[in-house]
């Protein structure tokens, strides 16, 4: 109990304090936090499709199609789950739990602020990628563990597109984290955490350090991250009008929901290592061009503002819904969400939750932001043919990774630095 | 902080990298034996982390478990399994094969039995923040020719790879 509570006013990590209790309790919010997000990200993305391609989209389930998410998961746990006859049974039961645990795993070390991740590892950057990479192994498996044409295809569109998307994304990295020695003392580091202090100390987001090699490089990276989680228009492992649904054509129910689940949680991961290493990870807009108490209690009122946005969005829907009797019960769960939305945004208010809520609001910001862009890329560009992709991968991202790891490592030593 | 390199945690990890090792070669599906391989790679990454050597445990996961064993999956999968599964196991070689492990392991008995004074007689504790800075210090510092000569090796085999790949370059 006693280093329970003396934790509060520690500045390190719980992993790092050695501090099982709070570390425990970091691990079960960032899960807990991942799944709503994923569940959250189910239900934009299919609104937000359906009104680029001027769809309703989901309206039945709720206000909205608010409820289509928890339908729809109530939908997949009962659904019955399918075994094929002639499939490798552990194999086949081993895959999608590799997937998850992968995808899940990495959030270890995702810096929500100085103090808010379980753990900061000296090796943080290698960790996540490594883990990430693990997650390949999962879909060849169950590719494979299928005996069947469809999956077995998209199995093998899968591994080689993210073996060849690993090195892109790889190289891209490493010139970020070449960017972490340009401090005084000239030492560099993998630590996530360290990472963005780097940024802090230099100034500047790594997007803008000496540009345009540090905007080339989180160009490869945020290319390479989605082919690397197998999304639109890089998503041919499960391409619909060729493979069915590819790797996963023959999973059903509960198991095919944990291969749905660790894409998304794998899309909120590479995101977060994206932001982290070039948009200033935690921090906020500005931290020293805006700086002073004036900006700080500014900036600080962002989180309440946020929900009290989509607490005033949703009060509108309440009150824009037809008067008609049928639509009672969706008036009050509309209304009782707004007011939940509303009192969010006050206990955001209060000074002790703002000041600790603040890093997490601008990292989960700026994660979203790529979220959505996921959503556009989906929406908006056709899917590559796979050899352009490899094409695409091999003869320019890679080239060009080398290209700027050079420039990265060379003009430093050289004094010429931007 | 409370170091996690328990002895439990040595003999957890060794055990199933042992165990899974011994899977490897005694499946007769090579996947599961590719499976089981990535067990042990990613138990010895385990036993890394718990000399204070992050950095070669994170490299272990990146290269062995997650770039070398995929590609193996990806080559097992377009073998035709059915023929491999007959075939025999254990072939000619058997008996060479039983002779150097036994040779093996009677040097390995002897080096224990007769060698203590070589081993520390307790690990030295580091702090994990310099293995990153020690391996780049080696790597490019010390040992610089040797590390570049490797690099021109692996680049000659990516080079011959190619080269038998590929019919028309």
């Amino acid at each position: 109990m006693q280093s329970f509570l003396s934790y509060l006013n520690s500045k390190l990590t719980p992993g790092e304090a050695g501090n099982f209790a709070w570390a425990t309790i970091y691990i079960l919010l960032i899960f807990t936090g991942i799944s709503v997000a994923v569940i959250a990200m189910n239900w934009l993305e299919r609104k937000i499709l359906a009104h680029m391609q001027v769809r309703l989209g989901p309206m039945r389930v709720g206000p909205h199609g608010l409820l289509q998410p928890i339908a729809d998961a109530l939908k997949l746990l009962i659904k019955e789950d399918i075994m094929p006859a002639e499939a490798d049974r552990v194999v086949f039961w081993l895959a999608p739990v590799i997937v998850v645990i992968t995808a899940f795993t990495v959030f270890i070390v995702v810096p929500f602020g100085p103090t808010h991740a379980v753990t900061d590892m000296n090796i943080g950057v290698l960790f996540m990628l490594g883990v990430s990479s693990l997650g390949v192994l999962g879909i060849i498996m169950a590719g494979w563990a299928s005996n069947s044409h469809y999956p077995l295809m998209g199995a093998l569109r899968s591994s080689s597109q993210m073996v060849s998307y690993e090195i892109a994304m790889g190289l891209a990295v490493v010139s970020a984290i070449l960017m972490t020695t340009l401090t005084p003392d000239g030492v560099g580091t993998l630590s996530m955490i360290k990472i963005v202090q780097a940024q802090d100390q230099q100034q500047t987001w790594f997007l803008f350090r000496m540009f345009p090699f540090g905007f080339l490089a989180f160009f490869i990276f945020a290319v390479a991250m989605v082919a690397e989680t197998n999304r639109a228009p890089f998503d041919l492992p499960e391409a619909e009008s060729e493979l069915v649904a590819g790797f996963h054509t023959e999973y059903s129910g509960f198991r095919w929901s944990l291969f749905f689940l660790a894409e998304y949680a794998a899309m909120l991961a590479v995101s977060a290592i994206a932001v982290t290493l070039w948009l200033g990870g935690w921090m906020r807009p500005f931290p020293h061009w805006l700086a002073g108490d004036g900006w700080d209690a500014f900036f600080s009122f962002f989180p309440a503002a946020t929900f009290f946005l989509l607490a005033l969005i949703a009060f509108f829907g309440t009150v824009r819904m037809p008067k008609h009797p049928a639509f009672r019960i969706q008036k009050a769960g509309l209304g009782a969400f707004a007011l939940v939305l509303g009192g969010i945004g006050i206990v955001l208010l209060i000074p002790a939750v703002k000041d600790r809520i603040q890093d997490i609001y601008w990292f989960v910001a700026k994660v979203s932001v790529f979220q959505y862009a996921y959503i556009w890329y989906r929406g908006t560009f056709p899917r590559y043919r796979f050899d352009q992709l490899m094409k695409l991968g091999w003869k320019v991202m890679i080239p060009m990774g080398v290209a700027v790891l050079i420039v990265m490592a060379a003009a430093p030593a050289f004094n010429f630095v931007w | 902080m409370t170091p996690v390199a328990t002895p439990f945690f040595f003999y957890f990890l060794a055990a199933i990298a042992l165990l899974s090792g011994l899977a490897v070669i005694t499946r007769r599906n090579p996947v599961h034996s590719a499976v089981a391989l990535i067990m042990t790679l990613l138990s010895v990454a385990g036993l890394y982390l718990m000399l204070y050597a992050p950095f070669v445990a994170g490299v272990q996961i990146i290269l062995y478990a997650g770039g070398i064993v995929v590609l193996f999956l990806f080559v097992i999968m377009l073998v035709s399994l059915e023929k491999a599964v007959r075939e025999y196991q254990f072939n000619h070689q058997w008996h060479v094969a039983a002779a150097a492990t036994a040779v093996l392991g009677g040097l390995l008995v002897y080096v224990y039995v007769k060698g203590r004074g070589i081993f520390p007689a307790r690990a030295a504790v580091m702090p994990e923040t310099l293995n990153t800075q020690q391996v780049s210090l080696s790597l490019f510092q010390d040992y610089l020719l040797p590390f570049e000569i490797a690099s021109l090796l692996l680049l000659v085999a990516i080079i011959g790879a190619v080269v038998m790949a590929k019919k028309r370059i």
